[in-house]
């Protein structure tokens, strides 16, 4: 079948492609930023994470041959930039939106000067599952290839939820992102539990950046985020803070990237770039709907400082 | 005398050891002298008068976008949407250049400025209003509102504002050699050096020495009692959004009729991300913003030259900026505890 022979349906065909293609990166930060906010504290520096999680990821597959140590090497470098970003914050009277700005800038810049000499050379993929089997159009063929980080994160993002809500450990983050003085009674170490909970939240965007690096779009550059890492914030507070609203608000970013090319394909070209925009105004409009003078926002953890 | 020496020693520990964090990378990474790395990054940023100039072109947008984090920072607020208000206002600019660039070139170089400040001013009060009247995080509505000017920047760039001969990197319509506001006589810098430090002279003045300041000073150190006192603290919120906003815009405006000559997707390099480390940097202080801009425009400025010469990546210096920004940022819990106390009581 020709391309474009799918007509109007193309463009819903298209969406569902982006959301499962391009939504894997948005998962991971997201989910990890979810469980950083909700322990109470602010990483903006995921973005300097994801790219250094890919470029780790893509030299070791480079070197070694195996996609899933570079992975695996990926979440290791997100941990301790988390750990990093968790250490600093810690000290007294350190504003941690400005320390995340400033990891955001050493993490990026760091990948890019330790990533030069793997801009050329081609690293082995990460493996897809191919779902399509079943059809005989390609787009569809196409479209199900999914990979196997994004089972990974769907599975993540349930089991976050059900941690944070069921288990001891979920309820020891809860209260030290809804209230210091609570945790302090009951003797919970505030400092140690957001230093866990924000190297773990480190990880994921590693983990993020090796699918960019390994995966879609698979390949090392200086132009391979397009900024996920700075919108896993809009995207926690757009999910409010519930790691399974993430992995819903991530599918529905990756689908709104992909619309205005779906249009763009069936001749719509008016208001194109505007489509980028929805999600954010949409975050804003609900923010704007959701919010008080005398009440913060539903569902944002007490102690985060940065939504007060 | 004790918190003086402080704030001289504090940040030059900082700087040390940013200096030494670096210089290991370089000798253990890159297997560069970091002395020699050193000096040549003197001579990048500081040692002719032509790196001088490319250090001060640098550091001029850094100026005018750190005040944007800067004035609402007096009140309390921690507005990041620098970037945004920035776009917004070499967006507005370069609009208003196209529309008036039948008329002379003063009357086209102040209807982009003006177009380009109400138009980031506007953006950021929007920020402030919507903490003032609806509870809504300043922080978080500024940075989702970066994003959405960056879209609209798109939107005009691709789409009503588009020069079909642009071809490669979309761009508007240019504004015209003769509207554009050019350098300072004598030299390569342009003018948004000078504009941005007449406004943090001014920002300065007016919080040193006016009411307003004074007043702004009160509601920063507590908003309950400014409250008490009559004072209207949602007038002084946006006022403060707007000036900053206005800065940020202005840097866009400079960025189109100085460097540009068109707005395109240039505009949102990361100024607007950088203005906000200056910010804090310099402690929102208006007179300090000059040279922490100054210095990190010089830091960037000599990454050419390191590549030139040493064949390090140009994110070298990228780094750099991002170990000191920490260090910094960092070393803000040293204050009050660095030098022993004496005899407090």
């Amino acid at each position: 079948m020709a391309d474009g022979g799918l007509g109007i349906w193309g463009v819903p065909l298209a969406m569902l492609a982006g959301a499962i293609r391009v939504s894997t990166p948005f998962i991971f930060v997201s989910i990890g930023e979810c469980l950083t906010e909700r322990s109470g504290r602010i990483n903006l520096g995921l973005e300097g994470t994801l790219v250094m999680g890919a470029m780790s990821a893509y030299g070791v597959a480079l070197g070694t041959d195996s996609p899933w140590l570079g992975v695996l090497v990926a979440a290791g470098v997100g941990l301790l930039m988390g750990a990093l970003h968790a250490g600093i914050c810690q000290l007294p009277r350190v504003n941690d939106i400005a320390t995340g700005i400033g990891l955001m800038l050493f993490g990026t810049g760091l990948a890019f000067f330790l990533g030069k000499p793997f801009i050329q050379p081609k690293a082995p993929n990460l493996g897809a599952i191919d779902l399509g089997w079943w059809s005989d159009i390609p787009q569809v063929r196409q479209a199900l290839q999914v990979n196997y980080l994004f089972v990974l994160g769907i599975v993540l993002a349930f089991a976050l939820a059900w941690a944070l809500q069921n288990t001891r450990w979920g309820m020891i983050v809860r209260l030290a992102g809804e209230s210091v003085d609570a945790a302090l009674a009951i003797g919970v170490s505030v400092g140690r539990v957001r230093l866990i909970a924000t190297s773990i939240g480190g990880a994921f965007a590693g983990i993020g950046g090796a699918f960019l690096s390994l995966y879609y779009p698979g390949s090392w550059n200086e132009g391979l985020s397009s900024g996920q890492g700075l919108m896993a914030v809009a995207l926690v507070i757009f999910a409010r803070w519930d790691p399974v609203r993430c992995l819903w608000a991530s599918l529905l970013f990756g689908a709104a990237g992909a619309i205005s090319p779906a249009l763009q394909s069936i001749g719509v070209t008016q208001g194109y770039y505007l489509f980028s925009a929805a999600p954010y105004v949409l975050t804003l409009a609900l923010m704007i709907a959701t919010c008080s003078p005398e009440r913060s926002l539903r569902g944002a953890p007490g102690e985060l400082g940065a939504v007060k | 005398m004790q918190q003086a020496l402080e704030r001289i020693a504090v940040p030059t520990l900082a700087l040390l050891a940013s200096a030494i964090a670096f210089g290991l990378l370089l000798a253990v990474y890159a297997r560069v002298d970091p002395l020699e790395t050193f000096a040549l990054m003197y001579q990048g940023a500081f040692g002719t008068w032509f790196s001088w100039q490319n250090t001060l072109t640098r550091a001029a947008p850094l100026i005018l976008t750190a005040l944007c984090t800067a004035l609402p920072a007096r009140l309390g607020f921690i507005v990041i949407g620098n970037e945004g208000a920035l776009v917004v206002g070499g967006v507005a600019g370069a609009a208003a250049g196209i529309a008036t660039s039948g008329a002379s070139p003063l009357v086209a170089q102040l209807a982009m400025a003006v177009a380009a400040m109400v138009m980031g001013g506007l953006w950021i009060a929007l920020a402030g209003a919507l903490r003032q009247w609806r509870g809504v995080n300043e922080t978080i509505s500024s940075l989702l509102l970066t994003y959405i000017a960056i879209a609209l920047m798109n939107h005009f760039v691709e789409g009503p504002l588009r020069d079909p001969s642009s071809l490669n990197k979309p761009s508007t319509w240019p504004i015209g050699d003769a509207n554009m506001i050019g350098t300072i006589p004598g030299t390569d810098v342009h003018w948004g050096l000078v504009f941005g430090i007449v406004a943090c002279l001014l920002a300065w003045v007016v919080l040193r020495f006016t009411t307003w300041g004074f007043a702004m000073q009160v509601i920063g150190g507590n908003p309950k009692t400014a409250r008490m006192m009559g004072l209207d603290v949602g007038r002084y919120v946006l006022l403060a959004c707007a000036a900053g906003g206005a800065a940020a815009g202005l840097a866009g405006m400079v960025e189109v009729a100085a460097v540009h000559g068109r707005a395109n997707a240039s505009l949102a390099v990361g100024y607007g991300f950088a203005g906000i480390l200056v910010s804090f940097l310099a402690r929102h202080h208006p007179l300090a913003i000059i040279p922490v801009a100054v210095l990190l425009g010089g830091i960037g400025a000599s990454g050419g030259l390191l590549q030139r010469r040493l064949d390090l990546p140009d994110a070298a210096v990228v780094v750099l900026q991002g170990i000191i920004f920490v260090a910094i940022l960092a070393s803000e819990t040293l204050y009050g505890r660095l030098l022993p106390r004496k005899r407090e009581g």
